[in-house]
């Protein structure tokens, strides 16, 4: 983006090239996944993948806004396994009491994000280690909720998300652009959206400029904790139960960065949107999928699972391809 | 990688003052209040024998903190960490299935495995500018594939052999378990590297300025690479030790050192974005971490009651001298 855009059309392609990569590579992914499935491109196959893949996608979207402002939330994980085993407890009975539960397990998410925000912001401590310290606590939540997995959740409500509207459209993807739509594109075109770019890429400066820094950063944080309760509803949705499992809420964690960085998200900050976020964890999801349908060895699953999200992520985030300059290398 | 002129300007302070960094002394009187509130609940905590225990099971700890510090200071993370305690372990024993000779080789062959996947974080954070976050996260999947496959690929050998049993838990000077000899060794060799060497200086030197640094003609590449390296095998002997005091390896044995690695080395007064810190912090973080720990679950609290006090203890302590200066 340093030249002069010749036009309209080549600063929107600078801007939304990581997001279009993405695009790409899940599409490219995703022909190969269904072009050797059994069943081939159908509704059902298309629900199941989507429902897999929009776990992950509401956990790469948490971690998106907050990658954006140049931090990093490492326990979206456990938001999300604390929202799973809240909404195991309270998203149950009449429609009402399911309604209230619901609303009670997303104010959790967002009290949730806002505790690690004020801690960040105000208390100014490092996002890596607040964020570590915030997870255990929100894990030692989870696990007072549900110390053994249990609990039961309203089926009819979690049918009707992880179903097909009019017996095509996955439901688990209308949510995701629902939400997309709903919290990303009024946050990304707000002041404090604009306000978490410029944070993300030169703080001292926007900080100069008078924009609303905290603010921003305050409300990505926010929004990353609501995001990562939509996803523990989904995981309570799929599986009627809640868990406080330690390793998975780890490997949503992990797995949420990978899906960023693969999404064309700079983990420097300042760069990349949700949407590609969205992609990366849909190609990330598609991995997976890919092995089953080369019918691998189950053993050999994570290791071709590790080469393959090793080799993605080396060359989308290679800085060795960027530099002119010897310097360069230390930006 | 800091921007901040106050950060720099401390760099130009000679080691000797460095270590009147406010953190260490905080850090060693909130381990003074632990041990007394914990003497208040019950007088064993005073003893010897609680105390050396806690230095052996502290000195696992210590010495992949050791290793990620080294990290750390440069600005970079090592996220492999779990993978690499727990590949490590069982290579280590594996080589013991290869008779008397493989069992001689047992310690040192499972610490040039932690080296290897070092070298490969290094290589890449170093020469292919890779970010450190990404790239050993990917490294500790790839690992975790590796060791998935050879655990149940071929018949794995799990059972520590006797000279690690020995390294772990036996005892060389009576009364002080080797395990805290071996920490004290890797400590004392870290003093050394860090204070009196330039692999040292340019450590703080690479954190505090990147860019600097090259300019004024350190290899920071070599400096990076050798650094991930030294964490590799550190956590490597760290998981050597952890199947020698267990006795066998297992496969999720490293997942509970790595955010505890970091916190202690954090808690310690090193400054996460690097070029700032000291190994006397360090030493009292990770006690700090391990006594937190032993304390809770010698009061018999439940894990859920344990995770949410460690959290807030680690973040009241942050909050109490880990704030970064307003810019």
């Amino acid at each position: 983006m340093k030249e002069i855009p010749h036009g309209e059309w080549r600063f929107w392609y600078a801007q939304h090239k990581g997001t279009l990569l993405a695009a790409a590579l899940f599409v490219v992914m995703f022909t190969i996944y269904v072009s050797n499935h059994p069943a081939g491109f159908t509704a059902n196959v298309v629900q199941t993948a989507s429902n897999k893949a929009a776990l992950l996608a509401f956990v790469a979207m948490a971690q998106c806004f907050v990658v954006i402002t140049a931090g990093i939330d490492l326990s979206v994980g456990m938001i999300l396994i604390l929202s799973n085993c809240l909404a195991s407890l309270l998203v149950v009975g009449t429609p009402f009491q399911t309604a209230v539960g619901v609303i009670a397990v997303l104010l959790t998410g967002l009290a949730c994000g806002m505790l690690n925000g004020l801690i960040i912001i105000f208390g100014r401590l490092q996002p890596i280690v607040t964020t570590i310290a915030t997870s255990a606590i929100f894990f030692g939540l989870a696990l007072l909720l549900r110390p053994t997995p249990g609990g039961a959740v309203n089926e009819t409500l979690a049918d009707a998300f992880t179903s097909k509207l009019f017996d095509v459209v996955p439901a688990s993807l209308v949510v995701l652009a629902a939400t997309l739509l709903i919290f990303w594109i009024p946050f990304s075109r707000s002041i404090l959206g604009r306000a978490a770019y410029a944070a993300g890429s030169a703080e001292n400066a926007a900080y100069m400029s008078g924009m609303p820094i905290k603010r921003a950063k305050f409300a990505a944080y926010a929004l990353a904790g609501l995001m990562s309760a939509i996803g523990g509803l989904y995981l309570t949705f799929f599986s009627y139960t809640g868990e406080a499992a330690f390793a998975s809420g780890n490997a949503y964690t992990l797995y949420s960065i990978a899906a960023v960085v693969l999404g064309g998200v700079s983990l420097a900050g300042g760069k990349g949107g949700a949407v590609g976020a969205v992609f990366g964890a849909l190609a990330f999801r598609t991995i997976g999928d890919l092995l089953f349908v080369f019918d691998l060895d189950p053993l050999w699953q994570p290791l071709f699972q590790g080469i393959v999200l090793m080799l993605a992520i080396s060359i989308g985030s290679i800085g060795l391809a960027r530099v002119r300059n010897r310097l360069e290398w230390f930006q | 990688m800091s921007e901040d002129a106050s950060l720099m300007r401390r760099s130009g302070i000679p080691s000797r003052l460095r270590r009147v960094d406010p953190a260490v002394p905080i850090a060693f009187g909130c381990i003074l209040l632990l041990l007394l509130g914990g003497s208040i609940y019950s007088s064993n905590f005073l003893s010897p024998d609680y105390l050396l225990q806690q230095l052996k099971v502290a000195s696992f700890l210590g010495v992949i903190a050791t290793g990620m510090m080294m990290v750390i200071l440069l600005g970079q993370i090592d996220l492999s960490i779990p993978w690499v305690v727990a590949a490590g372990a069982m290579m280590a024993c594996a080589a013991t299935a290869y008779g008397s000779f493989g069992s001689f080789l047992a310690v040192p062959f499972g610490i040039l495995c932690g080296a290897v996947i070092g070298a490969l974080n290094g290589l890449a954070v170093a020469y292919l500018r890779i970010p450190s976050m990404i790239i050993t996260l990917a490294t500790n999947a790839v690992v975790q594939g590796l060791m998935v496959v050879y655990t149940g690929g071929f018949a794995p050998q799990d059972a520590a052999s006797p000279a690690m049993r020995f390294l772990a838990t036996g005892y060389v000077i009576p009364a002080i378990p080797n395990g805290v000899l071996v920490w004290l060794i890797v400590g004392i060799l870290a003093v050394f590297l860090l204070v009196r060497t330039t692999f040292g200086r340019s450590l703080y030197a690479i954190g505090n300025r990147e860019r600097a640094a090259y300019l004024s003609g350190i290899d920071t590449r070599r400096v990076t690479l050798l650094a991930f390296v030294m964490s590799g095998s550190l956590s490597a002997l760290g998981g050597v030790l952890l199947a020698g005091y267990a006795s066998k390896a297992s496969q999720s044995m490293g997942d509970a050192y790595l955010l505890p690695s970091i916190a202690a080395v954090v808690l310690g007064g090193t400054h996460v974005l690097g070029g700032k810190g000291s190994y006397l912090g360090t030493v009292a973080g990770v006690i700090l971490i391990t006594l937190l720990q032993s304390i809770l679950s010698v009061m018999q609290i439940e894990e859920a009651g344990r995770q949410l006090i460690y959290g807030v203890v680690i973040i009241c302590m942050l909050l109490l001298y880990g704030r970064q200066k307003l810019s």
